[in-house]
């Protein structure tokens, strides 16, 4: 590949900028976390002179009226609760986009206009209803509840996202293997879904997030403080007349981190480059 | 036979649960986990046990819970609500309790949590503002406000950066003590509409006007947080503020007394009072037990740890005789203000009257608007959104008519084919069928748990909605909002105003977006690039950190005296701006925030989009000498379109519908310019009297409007995604 010398050092200059701008404002927010107080003073300089972990050891050891520890208790609620939508809204998501981009069947079309129409309705004014439904179905207060309406809620992102990307994948290789007798579901999980793994860590990845900062829903739904999940937690810190600035920072970077931890893991597929060889001819 | 004998004494001494919701934290949660504890040592027939919820989603959970039986048996909220909560049947009522324990409740405290003749509250606390003062640079607080402009003049130092006055003074809440001591008040008349263009009330706002840009004593855009820290430094000499302030402090030496008498008509400034009271649900399980523990929380032995653990200012007179509590400064000023507060109305009426007065003062303080005008606007925004209720309609012409309609569609759908090029019947149905065992199981969850709520949320659309009663009125809510009598098309309030900001904010942020994420994933992908792992979780931050934090710190940014957007300005010799008082540089900081905010996930769904592209074109390309701009353009670009444009289309749908930015950045200013449609669905359903109707049927029009947009794309774009579909 010819390439100017000087292109790859300006690549990154370019990339050392851009994650300034991006991290300058997240320096602020390690810098309330490290700060002693829960103030929080506009300024320049985001780092505090007299740094500590305090805050992060309150939110770490806050117990509750029984001793326990509630914030490992809640962050083990977040894990679960974002992994089953995880897995639950790519079981759905997954072979509904499959039929969608390999079936011809009656209502597809509606059913993809009627997926898109879902986001377009502002989602504060179906929380009501969603609670009346729960409540019939007995799901409220449980953790599988809130993951079912998780899940369903991604859906429709992960049906498009999943969709469009099994378009582009030619039909040559599934026709191949039909002649060869395999059945639509051996094709399905042997053929397509390998091929398709850069989109499929993209949807993981927002399934994931859907359920990971989510928490008007899971305060509405829940009844247990042992059932909460981490936002709910999280948000507790913002009080009607103050925020405790600084627990509600440790706890934002506390969250953030297994996000960056399951795209660190999911990237490897997100540009492996496997398409190419797996599709060639 | 002993099992079943276990089984019955424990279920004859089974004691009876009691459920308590609250939003306390700090001190305040203390005391009250220590108050159930001694309640349940000493009822052993009762268990109460607490919740603690986000104040975020205590009311809207409360609303949701309570009517279906899954609500609190207790709960402890502020008199805002109690008006609508009595009329749609949620609430106890407590009289006997209340008149009980009279001698002992501050008389304005009864005031504010009675309704229509009946208590729905045991007073628990008060919160009300009241004067702090810097006891280095104030030896004796101001009694009058002549004193207080004298005091404040002589203690700024703008050069330095000290100012004589500093509070929150866009915030209506604490403007209302400056209103009631010029002698006005917010309802003139009970039971109607509130008069916010008084004279009076012209007169305290151009007193705060001159303070604010004649004389300068007040801190630009003084937010809480910004008003805390100026104390908290010495930098601020004195501070209008509730009893929440003092837990933030631990610097300064302060005071805390009464707000001044103001000068020109001799009347003491009266603070707005809210009282925090234990309220019984009607649907409460232990309804007995429920009220014993309201009475035992009201008591004054509970008050007492309440004021000394919880730091409460306790609405139970005799707890001031116990010295701990009497004896404390701080409490026994903040009591003593209680005493002349304004009890806050406790109706819906109430709800309406913040944002109009919000628009006003951030109009004269920011924008240097006279107080005449001001108010005379803010008096028009609160009659637009006091709707009089439309006359009732039946339904039944509706229904026939969305029966005709719904026929006349099935029929049109029936008759159209398929698809142009279907397969022969008996193919098609033996792949149809599987088709439909693929997209069964994810069909049925969002049928129920999507489509039914969002067709009930439309349904709403049809109704009005007052104090917890609907009624059907048809289309008047979109021939309302579609006519936008109130409002000429060049102001933000109307409909097609707003329309035009929500395009605007979409098409410039979706292009952002894409654009930034589009050449992010183009370079990061590059093979041969070094420490590119690093550089993309580095880049994802922003989407991995809860935007609620780091919205608030743009916000923080963009502040005109302390920003560091406007210290970077002041760095290269540029004059910052008020970022908020204009609506070009309003819509900037918001568009800029939400870049920030939604760049990382369109960078990753492109890197994924990326891959779908075979490598052996780019190897073709560079065989045939293509420039690097010629393979954007002819492969890149054209190839990415089926896996990315999902993305795009629906990164449109929910920008368009973003409403968090909008809300924590700008919250729509200047004077409401900067709002987009779903935000202001949202002022309709939770700021303005809870139309509920009238906010679904702008969510209707912004999903009827989507459902268009994304028709026309269909046709006009032959998008290969759509058109394949």
């Amino acid at each position: 590949m010819k390439r100017a010398r000087w292109t790859m050092p300006l690549t990154h200059v370019g990339l050392v900028l851009a994650c300034v701008v991006t991290l300058y404002p997240v320096l602020w927010v390690v810098g309330l976390a490290i700060s002693p107080g829960q103030g929080f003073t506009p300024g320049l300089r985001p780092i505090p002179h007299d740094p500590t972990l305090q805050n992060f050891k309150e939110l770490i050891f806050t117990t509750d009226a029984a001793g326990h520890l509630l914030f490992l208790r809640q962050l083990g609620n977040s894990l679960l609760v974002s992994a089953l939508t995880t897995i639950v809204g790519m079981l759905l998501s997954t072979s509904a986009a499959y039929a969608m981009s390999r079936f011809e069947f009656a209502g597809r079309r509606a059913g993809l206009t009627a997926l898109l129409a879902t986001q377009m309705f502002p989602a504060t004014m179906m929380s009501v209803p969603l609670y009346a439904i729960m409540n019939h179905l007995h799901l409220l207060n449980s953790i599988g509840g809130l993951v079912l309406v998780y899940a369903t809620s991604s859906v429709p992102f992960c049906v498009w996202m999943l969709k469009g990307y099994f378009d582009t994948i030619p039909r040559d290789l599934e026709e191949a293997a039909l002649l060869d007798g395999a059945t639509y579901g051996q094709i399905f999980w042997r053929v397509v879904l390998p091929l398709a793994r850069p989109a499929l860590a993209v949807t993981a990845l927002f399934s994931f997030m859907t359920a990971w900062n989510e928490f008007i829903l899971a305060a509405t739904f829940l009844d247990d403080q042992t059932l909460f999940t981490l936002p709910v937690a999280l948000q507790r810190f913002v009080g009607e007349y103050k925020t405790e600035w600084g627990h509600f920072a440790a706890g934002a970077i506390v969250v953030s981190v297994p996000v960056m931890a399951v795209f660190f893991a999911l990237q490897k597929h997100l540009v492996g480059g496997l398409t190419a060889g797996g599709v060639k001819g | 036979m002993i099992a079943a004998l276990a089984l019955m004494t424990t279920l004859a001494a089974a004691p009876q649960q009691i459920v308590v919701w609250h939003a306390y934290r700090g001190g305040e949660e203390q005391a009250l986990t220590k108050l159930i504890d001694q309640f349940n040592a000493e009822n052993p027939q009762y268990q109460a046990q607490l919740l603690a919820i986000p104040y975020d989603a205590y009311a809207s959970k409360l609303t949701s819970a309570i009517p279906t039986g899954h609500g609190p048996d207790v709960f402890i909220y502020a008199q805002e609500r109690i008006g609508g909560w009595a009329r749609e049947g949620f609430l106890t009522p407590l009289d006997d309790e209340a008149n009980a324990m009279r001698p002992d409740f501050t008389p304005a405290a009864l005031d504010a949590v009675r309704f229509e003749g009946h208590t729905y509250a045991l007073p628990l606390s008060l919160k009300s503002a009241a004067l702090y003062y810097n006891k280095k640079l104030v030896p004796q607080p101001p009694a009058t406000t002549d004193d207080l402009v004298r005091i404040a003049v002589a203690q700024t130092d703008a050069a330095h950066q000290r100012y004589g006055l500093a509070y929150a003074a866009t915030d209506f809440y604490l403007h209302a003590a400056f209103l009631t001591g010029f002698g006005g008040t917010i309802f003139q008349e009970p039971g109607h509409h509130a008069e916010l263009d008084t004279p009076e009330a012209e007169n305290a706002l151009e007193f705060v006007r001159q303070l604010a840009l004649d004389k300068r004593v007040i801190p630009d855009e003084p937010s809480a947080n910004l008003v805390t820290s100026l104390f908290d430094s010495g930098n601020a000499a004195l501070v209008i503020s509730g009893p929440w302030l003092a837990g933030e402090l631990h610097n300064v030496d302060y005071g805390v007394a009464s707000l001044p008498i103001v000068s020109s008509t001799g009347k003491p400034m009266r603070p707005l009072l809210t009282v925090e009271g234990a309220m019984v649900s009607k649907f409460a399980n232990a309804p007995e037990g429920a009220r014993a523990l309201a009475k035992f929380l009201a008591s004054r032995d509970a008050a007492v740890e309440r004021a000394v653990i919880g730091r409460q200012v306790v609405a139970t007179l005799s707890a001031y005789s116990d010295p701990r509590v009497g004896g404390d400064a701080l409490l026994s000023a903040f009591a003593k203000q209680a005493q002349l507060g304004l009890p806050m109305d406790n109706t819906p009426a109430m709800g309406a009257v913040w944002e109009p007065e919000r628009r006003a003062l951030v109009s004269v303080l920011a924008s240097g608007l006279s107080a005449h005008d001001a108010l005379e606007q803010a008096q028009r925004r609160l009659l637009a959104t006091t709707r009089a209720a439309p006359p009732e309609k039946s339904p039944i012409p509706y229904v026939i008519g969305a029966l005709v309609i719904l026929t006349g569609a099935i029929v049109l759908l029936r008759r159209r084919p398929v698809s142009k090029n279907a397969s022969p019947v008996s193919a098609a149905f033996d792949v149809g069928s599987k088709a439909y065992a693929y997209v069964a199981p994810a069909a049925a969850g969002l049928l129920v748990l999507v489509f039914v709520p969002f067709a009930a949320g439309m349904g709403l659309s049809f109704f009005h909605h007052q104090e917890g009663h609907f009624t059907f009125i048809g289309l008047q809510n979109f021939f309302d909002i579609l006519t936008s009598r109130d409002y000429r098309i060049t102001e933000p309030m109307n409909f097609y105003f707003t329309l035009g900001v929500t395009l605007l904010w979409t098409v410039v942020n979706v292009a952002a977006h894409a654009s930034i994420g589009l050449a992010l994933a183009l370079v990061l992908r590059d093979p041969l690039l070094k420490l590119k792992g690093l550089y993309r979780v580095l880049l994802i931050v922003p989407w991995a950190i809860p935007n609620y934090i780091t919205a608030l710190i743009w916000k923080g940014m963009f502040h005109r005296q302390f920003g560091a957007i406007s210290a970077l300005l002041r760095a290269m010799h540029i004059e910052p701006i008020s970022w908020f008082t204009h609506f070009s540089t309003a819509f900037a900081a918001n568009v800029v925030t939400n870049t920030w905010l939604g760049f990382p996930f369109m960078m990753v769904v492109t890197l994924g989009a990326l891959q779908s592209i075979p490598s052996e074109l780019y190897e073709a390309a560079e065989v045939d000498g293509a420039s690097k701009w010629a393979q954007f353009r002819h492969i890149t670009l054209p190839l990415l379109r089926p896996a990315l444009l999902p993305a795009l289309i629906l990164g449109s749908v929910w920008t368009f519908n973003m409403f968090n930015v909008i809300y924590l950045v700008s919250g729509g200013e200047p004077g409401g310019t900067t709002d987009i449609l779903v935000s202001e669905a949202y002022r309709w359903a939770f700021q303005r009297n809870e139309q509920f109707g009238f906010a679904a049927a702008y969510s209707t029009l912004i999903f009827v409007f989507l459902l268009g947009y994304s028709a026309l794309t269909r046709r006009v774009g032959k998008d290969p995604a759509l058109e394949a579909a």
